[in-house]
């Protein structure tokens, strides 16, 4: 194969793409089985949301890299280990309250980051990140309403969310990771400095917890490795169930 | 080219035969969600050139995009503007605010509340605004689930974006 023409823009819309779009397949899974069909709705919808910011993020990936491949042949013919997207968003979605949980560390992330991304030198990327932050506030609120609602709720709603918190939190630190690539990236401007908003993170997330009534979890040891390709064993059964039409009918059409 | 706002385009920019045939045509291209609206009146075209139709998603999975783009292209084909290109824009980001003030009349004649930047929607049925939301996402990405406390009536509510 032949090099990759920018390597770093490559890597950074990978990483934004595979996101959004593992964290849209996830959510997709909910389909048909919420608590309600208003639920039902909400949690489909998000997830349309960021399968459309993985098409326009992966086919601009596909444009970097200069190899023909567009967003589709990204998304559904790499395996495990060429994806980089971090490890919260692969996580099973639990009950609702776990998926609630999830949404709200990663939505709240991402609102913070596309708005730096806004500024981003790369034309593509500041655009897509322009549009697709008002559809991420709205993420962001939703699940900050749901984590207050059942946190703030029953014995068993609050017993359930921080269950879901404790679960996740050991996956927030990569999301703040700084590795080679990414300084490279923010050095270039194409990228955030993503370290920059970690403690305004912490504070939104801790009064959406106080609203809540409930108690920050303990900082584990943090998980790294998704932005190299490192990732747990649920990854493979989301990309099983995501690949295997393309991959058994390839450049089938309807 | 300096990218306009719709009114302005219209009047400034594509005053040639040519594009006020393509506007016209335009004009008879149903949103596939909301048929009552036309892609003029959501906003959805940004500026018309002689050789170029250039539009702009609403929401970026929004799934009609497609059917948008297939459907002005057939549209643009049988009146005749084959050489017509169709381009699609991100920015600027689509608003609500782009929606024409006919295209609001439509959507409140055909039950969806309009957006509005006012804490609460009227009843497009009774024109109460005792009324509730219900879901933040309603039949689509763009709408919100909304009840009105006095007809009982749920409706949607097109949500300022």
């Amino acid at each position: 194969m032949n090099p990759v023409s920018d390597p770093i823009l490559f890597e950074t819309l990978l990483r934004l793409g595979d996101d959004s779009l593992i964290l849209g397949q996830r959510l997709g899974e909910w389909c048909g089985h919420a608590p309600s069909v208003e639920v039902d709705l909400s949690l489909a919808n998000m997830g349309l949301d960021l399968i459309g910011q993985a098409t326009h993020f992966l086919n601009a990936a596909g444009a970097a890299e200069g190899g023909g491949r567009d967003g589709d042949a990204l998304a559904f013919r790499r395996d495990v280990l060429d994806f980089r997207n971090c490890w919260l968003v692969e996580q099973p979605n639990g009950d609702f309250a776990q998926t609630m949980a999830r949404q709200l560390l990663f939505s709240t992330w991402q609102e913070m980051l596309f708005g730096h991304l806004e500024g981003s030198t790369d034309e593509t990327v500041a655009a897509i990140a322009a549009k697709a932050v008002k559809e991420v506030r709205y993420h962001a609120e939703l699940s900050a309403e749901w984590v207050v609602r059942l946190g703030d709720g029953t014995e068993e709603s609050r017993r359930r969310m921080q269950a879901g918190l404790e679960w996740h939190w050991r996956f927030v630190p990569e999301l703040f990771e700084m590795d080679a690539i990414a300084a490279e990236a923010a050095s270039r401007g194409i990228g955030a400095d993503v370290s920059a908003f970690r403690a305004d993170y912490d504070a939104r997330i801790r009064a959406v917890l106080a609203e809540a009534t409930l108690e920050p979890p303990r900082d584990q040891r943090p998980i790294l490795g998704g932005r190299r390709g490192h990732h747990g064993e649920h990854l493979g059964h989301i990309l099983a169930v995501m690949q295997y039409l393309p991959r058994t009918y390839p450049d089938a059409t309807w | 080219m300096v990218k306009l706002g719709l009114g302005f385009a219209r009047q400034g920019v594509s005053t040639s035969l040519d594009t006020n045939g393509i506007w016209q045509v335009l004009e008879t291209v149903a949103d596939p969600e909301i048929p009552v609206v036309s892609v003029v009146d959501l906003g959805i075209v940004r500026e018309v050139r002689p050789d170029r139709v250039i539009i702009t998603p609403t929401y970026t999975g929004c799934p009609a995009t497609q059917v948008v783009e297939r459907d002005i292209r057939d549209a643009l084909d049988a009146a005749g503007f084959r050489d017509v290109a169709i381009e699609t824009t991100l920015s600027p980001p689509w608003t609500t605010e782009w929606i024409s003030d006919a295209g609001k009349a439509k959507l409140q004649a055909y039950g969806i509340a309009p957006p509005s930047s006012a804490p609460t929607a009227a009843c497009p049925q009774c024109g109460s605004t005792s009324t509730e939301e219900v879901s933040r996402f309603g039949s689509t990405p763009c709408k919100a689930q909304w009840r009105c406390r006095d007809c009982l009536e749920p409706f949607d509510r097109f949500k300022c974006h």
